[in-house]
């Protein structure tokens, strides 16, 4: 064996071992009943071509690669945002292992959440008593301040009633009658994760708003200066949160954020374990409700959750994830327009220095073709960018965009000479996107980790920007949004743009080309 | 007016959908906005207002289309009878899938879409009992205030009427929900008027309307017809009438039941004769035999 206790190989190098090489040959070759290697070659070349590409796009009963999650998974960013709130998925097991997961490998740091454990009996009678024991027990153990219930699929199949079960949970003393629990049914084969995040939000702003479920008077809503903001589903929302935060501080806003996990998934290694930090307090909850006007800043993440506050009477905007100078610019302007306080000097001295920037490195970015995939309002966000460097987002693509949110693409390109030739594909995945990069490619991709397949196999490089990034660390605590943020991801599409330069040069060819200065 | 939401359940092939639909098309003559949402994968809660069976279910444009949110609300209502707006869940074929789910689909989509806008009356007609949590979706919180349990003298129909005040009981206390009250559709069995009287009243309920029966309905009915709009003049109609209007006037009188147990049941019904004790049915059977033999052997 070539693996010895003095120096141990890892399996990048292990498999490479010419016994290893000759294993994964032999069982390719007597167990695996491989099609020769011509017929693979000639169907691998044959699904890169136009052909391919209408029978791909004309696929009904397929899914491949899907760039989305379950609503659950948007359930649990949400209910992480607030003080000391633990998020309970009703449900199974292995769903809930999924989430925690899930935003482990991105954020780098542990992701509580607790699971009511359903199994065949609870499928079979209904999940009420794991809602109680499970209530009681997240409650002893976990000691959490609100606990914030939503569903897998298993529970929404037989048709679980949350409000019915926490009433009765309460009933049975599982929790203090007046312990804050909040509910959204999050079904996961609705939606995706965006959908999730919305209905707990909505069901944070019900419970704190209209009475905790009959238990309390709802609030009179005493209308004051202050806003609130909701990030929506967001990959950076530590970095975000905390520049909007620095950017309202510098306006002098009186602001709360709705839904604040910026500490939480970004806590110090000082010997102490926070399993809950930050997060928007319960009273700053509750009081939302008298403020002047809620901004949102992911629309299609807060469509429902909006129109609850808008029907308590506040003023709602929403943005669709704006990045750069003219998405910048209509943020402040409608937060300064909204609390009177005007966009000091300072932020306009940002605005200037990444106007400058971009300036700087417009001719490495003007009319280079981009595909952007990601969720509906990222892509909005980094396609309106591309389109103010002067770059074309060739195509633009959402698994969880549905028709309204194509128009709104479509819109955005017709307002660009740049956006002449790109298309918007909703609802599609990421099996479409590799026919669309070999029958119409483009110079980069922008997306999640997933796109490194897609990059390996189609040769189009990868700009990793989005939810969720996997294989590079540290992304999370960088802004994208406001002048700062505009300024990060241009740096990470030119880091990539002058790598690839380098990568264009040949040895002995055109060494001219492999120069220090771009 | 506030949103009044009420529903129909009852022992499959009772007559519920006949009972539901003459009724709400006697509401309509009282001016009354009605939203129907039929909860029964065989969608046939509006086939009398439509004066056809309804084909574009919620479930099957839904499976059509892909999913849910692919479709719009105009594609799924239709209007019948003096504008009543008609909907059907729709739902699996027998044997598969999961016709809960079904109704939970189609009410969240009906309800996030407006259907519940602009109408006085929301009334969900359910199949059969209450078998699962999906068919519990419209009595949950802030769906029906009030549940219509449509039975008869029948042993079966008695039998499901005490099981749905099981299920509403499970909701009363968490919720709004209410048995707004016992609806009988005669069968003609003996005592039947006594014997939902006496139900009604264990139920700590009350029998809202007795319902005779008269073939006018079912010549109605084969003309995919209500009494109400096939024969208005007749008593049929009147008995319909009184019915909706007893039910317009039971707006929050509804009360919270109190189901009893198999035995107290099974009690009541020897009590009313619909059933035999143990020794009585095995004498009837041993006399029945003993005249077979003697009239055999004459």
């Amino acid at each position: 064996m070539s693996q010895n206790a003095e120096k141990i190989l890892d399996h990048q190098e292990l498999f490479r071992e010419p016994e290893y090489a000759k294993m994964i040959e032999n069982k390719r070759a007597l167990f695996e009943n491989r099609v020769p290697a011509a017929e693979l070659d000639r169907v691998r070349d044959w699904t890169k071509t136009a052909e391919y590409r209408e029978k791909n796009f004309a696929r009904e009963a397929l899914t491949v690669n899907p760039n989305k999650a379950c609503q659950p998974l948007g359930a649990v960013f949400a209910a992480v945002g607030f003080e000391k709130t633990l998020p309970f998925v009703h449900g199974s097991q292995g769903c809930v292992a999924y989430y925690r997961s899930h935003f482990s490998r991105h954020f780098k740091e542990p992701t509580s959440c607790v699971s009511s454990s359903m199994t065949e009996d609870a499928a079979v009678f209904g999940g009420l008593n794991n809602m109680i024991d499970g209530l009681a027990n997240a409650h002893a153990l976990y000691k959490p301040k609100m606990i914030a219930v939503s569903t897998t699929c298993m529970a929404e199949v037989i048709g679980d009633d949350l409000n019915a079960f926490i009433k009765g949970a309460k009933e049975k003393g599982s929790v203090p009658a007046d312990f804050d629990v909040t509910f959204a049914h999050t079904p996961a084969f609705v939606g995706s994760h965006i959908t999730g995040y919305d209905n707990v939000m909505k069901g944070v702003v019900e419970h704190f708003w209209d009475g905790k479920a009959g238990t309390v008077p709802k609030l009179e809503r005493q209308p004051n200066n202050s806003i609130n903001f909701i990030g929506g589903f967001d990959g950076y929302t530590v970095g975000n949160l905390r520049e909007i935060k620095r950017l309202f501080d510098v306006m002098g806003v009186e602001y709360t954020i709705f839904g604040d996990n910026s500490d939480v998934w970004d806590t110090p290694a000082d010997g102490e374990f926070r399993m809950y930090d930050g997060g928007t307090t319960l009273e700053q909850a509750a009081n939302a409700i008298h403020a002047k006007a809620t901004i949102s800043m992911q629309e299609f993440c807060t469509e429902k959750t909006l129109a609850t506050i808008a029907a308590h009477g506040q003023e709602v905007k929403a943005f669709n994830h704006p990045v750069g100078v003219a998405g910048t610019d209509a943020f402040l302007q409608e937060v300064s327009r909204l609390t009177g306080k005007p966009i000091p000097d300072a932020l306009t001295k940002e605005r200037g220095r990444l106007v400058d920037a971009i300036g700087d490195s417009s001719a490495h970015i003007h009319g280079k073709k981009f595909a952007i995939y990601g969720d509906p309002d990222t892509c909005l966000g980094l396609a309106a960018f591309i389109l103010e460097l002067g770059g074309e987002p060739t195509h633009i693509l959402a698994t969880n965009g549905n028709k309204a949110w194509a128009e709104k693409v479509e819109t955005l390109l017709a307002s660009s000479p740049f956006g002449k030739n790109c298309h918007v594909y909703p609802g599609k995945d990421l099996w479409h996107l590799r026919s669309l990069l070999f029958t119409e490619p483009v110079d980069f991709m922008i997306g999640n980790t997933y796109g490194k397949y897609l990059e390996r196999d189609t040769g189009t490089p990868l700009i990793r920007i989005g939810f969720p990034l996997f294989d590079r660390h540290h992304h999370h605590r960088y802004p994208v949004w406001g002048y700062q943020g505009a300024l990060n991801v241009l740096v990470w599409i030119l880091d990539k743009i002058f790598d690839e330069l380098d990568k264009d040069v040949v040895a002995g060819k055109n060494d001219i080309s492999f120069d220090i200065i771009r | 007016m506030a949103l009044r939401q009420i529903a129909f359940y009852g022992k499959g092939g009772i007559g519920k959908s006949t009972t539901s639909q003459n009724t709400l098309a006697a509401l309509v003559d009282l001016g009354q906005k009605i939203l129907i949402v039929g909860c029964d994968p065989k969608a046939d809660s509006t086939r009398l207002i439509l004066n056809t069976k309804m084909q574009d279910t919620v479930l099957s444009l839904a499976a059509e289309a892909g999913s849910v949110e692919d479709l719009e609300l105009e594609d799924v209502m239709k209007i019948g009878y003096k504008g009543i707006k008609c909907t059907e869940a729709g739902g699996p074929e027998p044997g598969v899938g999961c016709a809960g789910r079904g109704v939970i689909t189609a009410i969240n989509f009906l309800e996030e879409n407006g259907a519940y806008e602009n109408v006085d009356y929301v009334s969900y007609d359910v199949l059969g009992d209450v078998v699962c949590g999906g068919f519990a979706m419209p009595i949950r919180e802030n769906k029906a205030q009030e549940i219509y349990i449509v039975m008869s003298g029948e042993m079966m129909a008695l039998y499901a009427a005490n099981n749905i005040a099981k299920g509403i009981l499970k909701y009363a206390s968490s919720g709004g929900v209410r048995l707004g009250g016992l609806i009988c559709n005669e069968r003609q069995t003996d005592r039947e008027l006594d014997l939902a009287e006496a139900l009604a009243k264990r139920l700590n309920s009350q029998l809202i309307h007795f319902v005779p029966r008269d073939n006018i309905v079912q010549h109605a009915e084969l003309r995919r017809k209500t009494v109400i709009e096939y024969a208005p003049d007749c008593q049929q109609a009147q008995e319909y009438r009184n019915l909706a209007e007893k039910i317009h006037a039971n707006a929050g009188k509804g009360t919270i039941p109190t189901p009893i147990t198999m035995e107290e049941l099974e009690e009541m019904l020897l009590d009313f004769g619909i059933m035999k004790t143990e020794e009585q049915a095995l004498a009837e059977l041993a006399a029945k035999e003993a005249a077979k033999l003697a009239a055999a052997t004459a």
